[in-house]
């Protein structure tokens, strides 16, 4: 099941040479947790830093570029702030439930980033109901999301986490149905599969006018479901407090901010993959050198995450009632006649081959 | 059919307002508003509308204009003006005149509401564009605004 990386291949042979296959097996899953681990508070640290800046950029600011060069540091920083900061919490919290929320929320998004194929080797956990697994964990992670808010004993917290629950439940289904619209033209759920299939062209090239339906739909149900502005109702600061974190601090407050930020990295990888050919270069321009899958990879997946922080720092936040309107009686309708349109030009073999 | 008309609306009008912030984000080098305060302290320059301090110009002779009329101490809600004057005789007609002392100015009493630069009826006081008014004691906040030696203007009072 998982795939040694072509580095980390001398590694692989020498912990099966030099202990028992089952204890070698479970040191190599805990040595790919932790890298993944690294790549999560990198990239989450990261991720929050490029928000700041563009946001600095869209006002006409400059944001933070104090710490380290360019404010590269800014982040490291403030997280060594947080990890330094009491753990406060509400007298009549129920401890437990308050305790696990952050956990639950970043599991799931780490458990996300495992199946997404960075480069041809680079894919920690390559199954075959790759894009089922994708949308089944990124709704788990609304339970995190709904016990924190339910537990934190704090009507703001409660209202946020509800709203989440209304968002999240609802976008799901256009994110579930829009990559099934994709799913029509690749015939496999398997993301490595998926790749290989777009090295006749990437997959909104071959798909042309419905996967083009496909792209905007997952993108705004995927700004949805990650709670980001214009649909933030979850925090809804000028509403809520912070939504359904007001009653965290210090570090589990860093785990929810975290999350989020990598849930939008999540959504934009798994567009990234399944409609701009995951870590194909375009026109194969660079296909003699692996390792070059990895820039491709993240060079297309931070456009998109722009995108994203574009819709942020344009687009007012929605009522409750628009954001639903939007869903029900918009985007699933859209979804359902795009699928249909989809399987008449899968049908009809009408895709774009180059 | 308004329903799909409102679709392809909806869709122009996010991609208008799209368009007016990609336009900021392109510009955002150029037209940065933020000012890098310690950095810039050389080249900072003030607006002129912005109000600091209440400060009195003087000529290159040492003259100011203000006649000690105190229609800015009364009308300074926070006593922050207080005028000391005397009498003395004027040079052009020999009699005896009312002239200021000090001008005293408790900045830190200020609100800078600019009432009195807006009673003072010969201009003789306006509005600085000084704003590091930080001291290690308050008594450094109380200033004589007219300068040693000074004189009233001649024909300020006509």
């Amino acid at each position: 099941m998982i795939k040694a990386l072509s580095i980390t291949k001398g590694i692989h042979d020498w912990l099966y040479s030099s202990m028992s296959e089952n204890m070698a097996y479970l040191v190599e899953m805990i040595l790919i947790a932790l890298v993944y681990l690294a790549i999560f508070a990198i990239a989450g640290l990261f991720l929050v830093l490029i928000e700041r800046r563009v946001a600095a950029w869209f006002q006409l600011r400059i944001g933070p570029n104090r710490v380290g060069f360019q404010g590269l540091l800014q982040t490291m920083a403030d997280a060594l702030k947080l990890l330094s900061k009491e753990l406060t919490g509400t007298e009549k919290a129920d401890k437990f439930l308050y305790n696990l929320a952050p956990y639950f929320v970043i599991i799931t998004s780490l458990m996300a980033l495992a199946v997404i194929p960075f480069t041809q080797d680079f894919h920690a956990f390559d199954i075959n109901i790759g894009i089922l697994f994708l949308i089944a964990i990124s709704s788990i992670g609304v339970i995190g999301i709904l016990l924190g808010g339910w537990s934190s004993n704090n009507k703001f917290a409660l209202i946020g986490a509800m709203r989440s629950g209304v968002q999240t439940i609802s976008y799901e289904l256009s994110v579930g149905l829009s990559l099934l619209t994709m799913i029509l033209i690749t015939g496999t759920l398997q993301l490595s599969e998926i790749v290989e299939v777009q090295k006749n062209g990437w997959l909104i090239v071959q798909g042309h006018i419905p996967a083009i339906i496909a792209f905007m739909i997952f993108m705004i149900a995927g700004t949805a479901e990650t709670n980001r502005a214009p649909f933030d109702m979850a925090e809804a600061e000028s509403e809520l407090g912070a939504g359904f974190h007001t009653e965290y601090s210090g570090m589990k407050f860093a785990y929810f901010f975290l999350a989020e930020f990598i849930n939008m990295f999540i959504i934009a990888a798994i567009a990234t993959t399944v409609f701009f050919g995951a870590w194909l270069s375009p026109f194969g321009i660079t296909e003699s050198i692996p390792i070059l899958g990895v820039f491709w990879f993240l060079a297309k997946a931070m456009i998109l995450v722009f995108l994203m922080m574009w819709f942020r720092w344009t687009f007012p936040r929605l009522r409750v009632d628009q954001l639903l309107t939007l869903e029900w009686k918009y985007l699933l309708p859209l979804n359902l006649m795009n699928i249909v349109l989809m399987a008449l030009i899968v049908w009809q073999n009408l895709t774009i081959q180059l | 059919m308004s329903y799909f008309s409102d679709i392809f609306e909806g869709i122009k009008t996010l991609l208008t307002g799209m368009s007016v912030t990609g336009k900021y984000f392109l510009n955002s080098r150029k037209g940065t508003i933020t000012q890098q305060y310690p950095d810039n302290r050389e080249t900072l320059k003030m607006f002129d509308r912005f109000r600091g301090e209440v400060i009195m110009p003087h000529d290159e002779e040492n003259r100011h204009r203000c006649t000690g009329c105190q229609k800015c101490e009364i009308a300074c809600p926070n006593g922050t003006i207080e005028i000391i004057w005397d009498r003395g005789i004027d040079e052009d007609t020999g009699k005896k005149k009312k002239k200021i002392d000090q001008f005293v100015y408790h900045l830190s009493m200020c609100t800078m509401c600019g009432l009195c630069i807006d009673v003072c009826p010969t201009d003789a006081i306006e509005w600085g564009q000084n704003f590091e008014n930080s001291v290690y004691d308050r008594t450094a906040l109380t200033r004589v605004l007219n300068k040693p030696g000074s004189k009233l203007m001649p024909g300020v009072e006509d």
